[in-house]
């Protein structure tokens, strides 16, 4: 008798559990109308909390439209963005998406053309955007389907005083043999100290952005022009053991659990020597507030071995679900926010180090940005120019994208593959056998394209 | 043996009002109730209906215009899964030793706590306090502050009691990746143990003082008393701390998700983890849904088998 009472409990309790999850999928209610409130769904990064302090003051005093701001962190960002656009929800009228995201819900049809937009407006200056910026943000029918705010790529950075210390000179372009040599030297420099930290937190934006350079440069890559997998081939098996052998001999404590934040604590505060990641880490390394290192950082371009450059491509930008009502009314928003006249805007009232860089070839020009960016600018720059999100390995490849693959597949699939190779650097499985069981994964996913 | 024959007891019917009319009475109680229960079958029954809908058909909300039926062939991907297997495994490893590690310990500390000595009150607000911690702040704490090579509360008492012995540095040992499944455990006991510690206290104190004090009149030892009395008397209660702690621990989400993210690989990937993955990052919506499903009939049968051994465990203990 109590059984029973119990199994109905369970099923009433799954069925409420179940009860949620089918809701999560509803969305909420449309945004207002009139044109004069936009919604407005961006990633939690320090740049969107500045945007989100200044619009009040500045633009919707300018032209009388309220935006109304949700932040949520990138992960949360892309479940809720995606359901609400895939269910055509409409809650919001401005979304920030990345380069990963443009082409495939270019496909699906999900969003607005911009460029258009941004052709007739004179004061935005379309063609100063940077071109791997503007590839990166259009559909393969070569509109621009949204707009930058800021952008990056990814480099070397390194603790300068230890280099001095040892007598290592970084060269300015580094094979990774080299940066895994400088690495087994630095190693031990300080008591506690590792040579390098690399990202080995699963995830396809975690370990899978930095992983996927290095196989790029190694001459490998997820699939074939015409969608042969290759996860397990020479070349990617190659890239991976060096990745993780470089890790796990040289690489920071708890390797497999640090990502983004991990490394760039572990480097402002002297656990490692060098970290190879985002070009937007410069400004929190030279902010003497959390880094004990602010000052003392030396960059170089992202290390190769095939390939002339190697670093990634990424942006942050500001998308238009085609469900918005207030189109006209977020478009002079986007357009305001990546525009030359809200850096200079950031710049005057929050300093210049604080200004989206990395999407407008003007922000280089500006003599205050120069000052304030000038040990990690120019590499920043030239590091993006150098990323071609067409061709960014030795082979034609089938999608767009430098650390990623244009596919709605890549994001399970660049999941479930790095969370075998972050086993790999915590010494439970081999290499082999993850790239193995990745590439079944991987035959899986290009069967869908073949 | 001896038969008894007990004297039938057979009441008379109770006087009063003719049948049809109590009839009429019970429902004429149960209308009012109508609408509530109707309201709570909508609210429960009705999605996991949806629910059973959903995991029939192919659903991939990226692949817009791409949905159909495809018949039982997400169940059939469900059970030829090897990760599912693994999750599946996993969960019942996971679940299994929370919950007996924390009945064992809750056990032991409320024994220790239903004894009166000074600061008793201030010792169980202590005791209790983990159970109130939020379950994502509670992993935070233990990845961070505890488990994390660098900074981390173990590889800082190891390095100190390194150094009492003349050495510089204690080893650098990287918890959740050599341990992982220990980790994600061990975190959870803590959290748990305080629940299992508060109703097996509850049960403690209900016991009719009489019968322990007859007990050490007629010369049984503690041992004996534990064993024969109390344990009994606690079969209930260790039955719901179970019950409930396993219903609870085999949802949990945020310990894995913030303290492994389900690995090294898929070391501690248990079912709810695995289906957030397939609905989040897969975003296969008919795969989650038929995942969903199977592990719900699964609660269910092993819920009432657990329920079932255990109560013909102590019966027989009882009858002794």
């Amino acid at each position: 008798m109590r059984a029973r009472r119990v199994t109905h409990a369970l099923i009433t309790a799954a069925a409420a559990g179940s009860l949620l999850v089918a809701c999560a999928g509803a969305g909420g209610s449309s945004s207002s109308g009139g044109g004069k409130s936009i919604n407005v769904l961006m990633v939690g990064n320090p740049q969107m909390e500045d945007i989100a302090k200044l619009t009040k003051s500045t633009f919707t005093k300018d032209t009388g439209i309220k935006v109304n701001f949700t932040v949520l962190p990138e992960n949360e960002l892309r479940d809720k963005v995606t359901q609400d656009i895939a269910t055509k929800a409409g809650q919001y009228d401005v979304a920030t998406i990345g380069a990963y995201e443009v082409p495939i819900w270019y496909k699906n049809g999900w969003l607005h053309e911009l460029g258009s937009y941004a052709d007739k407006d004179a004061s935005f200056d379309k063609a100063d955007l940077l071109k791997p910026m503007v590839q990166s943000l259009s559909g393969s029918d070569g509109k621009l389907y949204a707009l930058p705010f800021y952008g990056e790529s990814s480099m070397l950075m390194y603790n300068k005083d230890v280099m001095t210390a040892k007598g290592i000179t970084v060269p300015e372009h580094p094979t990774w043999q080299q940066v895994a040599d400088i690495a087994a030297k630095a190693d031990g420099a300080e008591p506690g100290m590792k040579g390098i930290c690399l990202r080995g937190l699963p995830g396809w934006g975690e370990l899978g952005a930095p992983l996927t350079t290095v196989v790029n440069t190694f001459g490998g890559t997820w699939f074939t022009k015409d969608w042969k997998a290759q996860v397990n081939s020479a070349a990617f098996k190659k890239a991976t053991n060096f990745y993780v052998n470089l890790v796990k001999q040289h690489g920071e404590a708890g390797a497999s659990q640090s990502g983004f934040t991990e490394c760039l604590n572990a480097l402002s505060q002297k656990k490692v020597a060098m970290w190879y990641d985002a070009t937007s880490a410069a400004g929190s390394l030279e902010d003497p507030a959390s880094s004990k290192i602010a000052g003392h950082v030396g960059y170089a371009y992202a290390p190769t071995v095939e390939t002339k450059s190697s670093g990634w491509l990424w942006s942050w930008a500001w998308a238009m679900p085609k469900t918005t009502k207030n189109a006209d009314a977020a478009s002079k928003f986007m357009l305001w926010a990546s525009s030359k006249k809200y850096e200079k805007l950031v710049g005057e009232k929050l300093g210049w180090a604080r200004v989206p860089a990395g999407k407008r070839a003007s922000t280089y020009t500006i003599p205050e940005y120069q000052k304030a960016a000038a040990s990690f600018g120019d590499i920043t720059l030239k590091s993006i120019e150098g990323a071609d999100p067409t061709n960014p390995g030795v082979q034609p490849r089938p999608t767009v994208g430098v650390q990623f693959v244009a596919i709605s597949e890549f994001q399970d699939l660049g999941t479930k593959v790095t969370q075998e190779i972050s086993a790999a650097i915590a010494g439970k499985t081999s290499v082999d056998k993850a790239l193995d069981d990745g590439q079944k994964l991987a035959e899986d996913v290009a069967k869908n394209y073949q | 043996m001896t038969t008894l024959t007990a004297p039938p007891r057979t009441a008379p019917p109770p006087p009063g009002r003719p049948r049809v009319s109590a009839g009429f009475s019970k429902w004429r109680r149960r209308v009012p109730l109508l609408p509530a229960l109707i309201f709570t079958i909508v609210v429960t029954q009705l999605p996991f209906v949806a629910t059973l809908v959903i995991s029939t058909f192919q659903w991939n909300i990226l692949k817009p215009g791409d949905r159909h039926f495809t018949g039982l062939s997400n169940f059939k991907f469900v059970f030829t899964d090897d990760r599912l297997r693994t999750a599946v495994l996993n969960t019942i490893v996971l679940t299994a030793s929370v919950v007996i590690i924390s009945v064992l310990l809750g056990l032991g500390l409320a024994l220790l706590l239903d004894r009166r000595f000074l600061g008793r009150g201030l010792a169980r607000t202590l005791l209790i306090a983990p159970f109130l911690v939020m379950p994502v702040a509670a992993a935070l704490l233990w990845k961070h502050a505890i488990y994390n090579p660098d900074y981390g509360l173990l590889n800082g008492t190891l390095n100190a009691v390194y150094r009492l012995f003349g050495a510089d540095n204690g080893p650098t040992v990287d918890w959740v990746s050599t341990f992982p499944m220990p980790a994600v455990v061990i975190s959870l006991v803590w959290q748990w143990t305080p629940f299992m510690m508060l109703i097996l206290l509850a049960g403690l104190q209900a016991q009719p003082g009489d019968v322990l004090e007859a007990a050490r009149v007629d010369g049984a030892s503690a041992l004996q008393t534990f064993r024969y009395i109390t344990l009994p008397h606690l079969r209930q209660y260790i039955e719901l701390g179970v019950l409930l702690g396993t219903i609870y621990v085999v949802q949990t989400f945020d310990s894995v998700y913030t303290i492994t993210q389900g690995g090294p690989g898929s070391e501690t990937t248990n079912l709810p983890y695995e289906i957030y993955l397939t609905m989040f990052r897969k975003y296969e919506y008919g795969e989650a849904a038929a995942a969903g499903v199977v592990v719900v009939l699964g609660a269910i049968v092993i819920a009432t088998f657990a329920l079932r051994t255990i109560a013909s465990l102590f019966r027989e203990e009882a009858s002794r």
